[in-house]
């Protein structure tokens, strides 16, 4: 199943996960205590978060530790900017066609 | 100097909001939204091509527009009026023609209020099927989170 940055950041339970582990890289354990949830579901949330490349998982002696992908986090915040441009272009268009449409009407009402 | 565009996109919620202010009466930027030749004028950039098969602004009316980018990609957008209340509301329903899966509709309700004499405030409030699609169609939902996030990140790749 093809997974992306959007399906890591859907759940709150995930958030926190990155947040957690971008503070701190930790090891699966440390992760799992954190959260009043099952082990077997923050085993799945992560499992979802390597799909979509936002962390990996690197074994050190007997740990497995998590470490966060920051370009991958980047690539939301990008698409954000993006939006707010498109709304930001649209707008800035919207404000001359105004313009023009209160010049129209003075040259109307002043025939 | 321009007016600020404000988006809000609370973590883990269907919906977005869209803010903005315009230098001119409620009826005028009402209709700005609903005169198809108008529409024309400002939704997509000209590169975009936009094209408006059919605009009944009106409740109960439907729309359909579509649009194509110079590289040959063609996508449009379709809806139906559930209400529309001159000057004041515009309640449609809107799907993107173009993705893979068919059945996700998102909810548009756009507030015209004149807060004073030629100044408009303008809400679009969206509400989308599911947080992911939310989250998808603009990757927003957690803006802050991941600016903290980002903040941490830069504190531990400095330590490092």
């Amino acid at each position: 199943m093809r997974r992306d940055i959007f399906q890591a950041i859907a759940d709150p339970t995930r958030r926190d996960i990155i947040l957690l582990i971008g503070h701190n890289s930790l090891n699966l354990n440390a992760i799992a205590e954190t959260f009043p949830v099952s082990r077997q579901a923050i085993s799945n949330h992560i499992k979802i978060l390597t799909e979509c490349g936002i962390i990996v998982i690197s074994q050190q002696g007997r740990e497995r530790y998590c470490f966060i992908q920051p370009q991958k986090l980047e690539e939301v915040s990008d698409w954000i900017a993006d939006f707010r441009k498109i709304w930001e272009e649209r707008f800035d268009r919207l404000d001359n066609l105004l313009e023009e449409m209160k010049t129209n009407s003075n040259t109307i009402n002043n025939e | 100097m321009k007016n600020n565009t404000t988006i809000t996109a609370e973590p883990g919620k269907q919906e977005y909001f869209i803010t903005r202010e315009f230098n001119s009466s409620q009826s005028t930027v009402f209709e700005a939204f609903t005169n198809a030749d108008l529409l024309k004028k400002w939704f997509m950039p000209q590169s975009l091509n936009m094209e408006i098969d059919y605009l009944k602004s009106e409740s109960e009316g439907s729309y359909r527009h579509h649009h194509s980018h110079p590289n040959g990609m063609k996508f449009g957008f379709y809806g139906v009026f559930h209400e529309v209340t001159f000057p004041e509301r515009i309640i449609k329903t809107s799907e993107f023609e173009g993705l893979p899966t068919k059945g996700l509709p998102s909810l548009e309700i756009t507030t015209f209020e004149e807060i004073a004499p030629n100044k408009t405030k303008v809400v679009i409030h969206t509400i989308c099927s599911s947080v992911q699609f939310r989250d998808a169609m603009i990757g927003a939902g957690m803006k802050e989170a991941l600016e903290t996030s980002h903040n941490q990140l830069d504190e531990l790749l400095k330590n490092q």
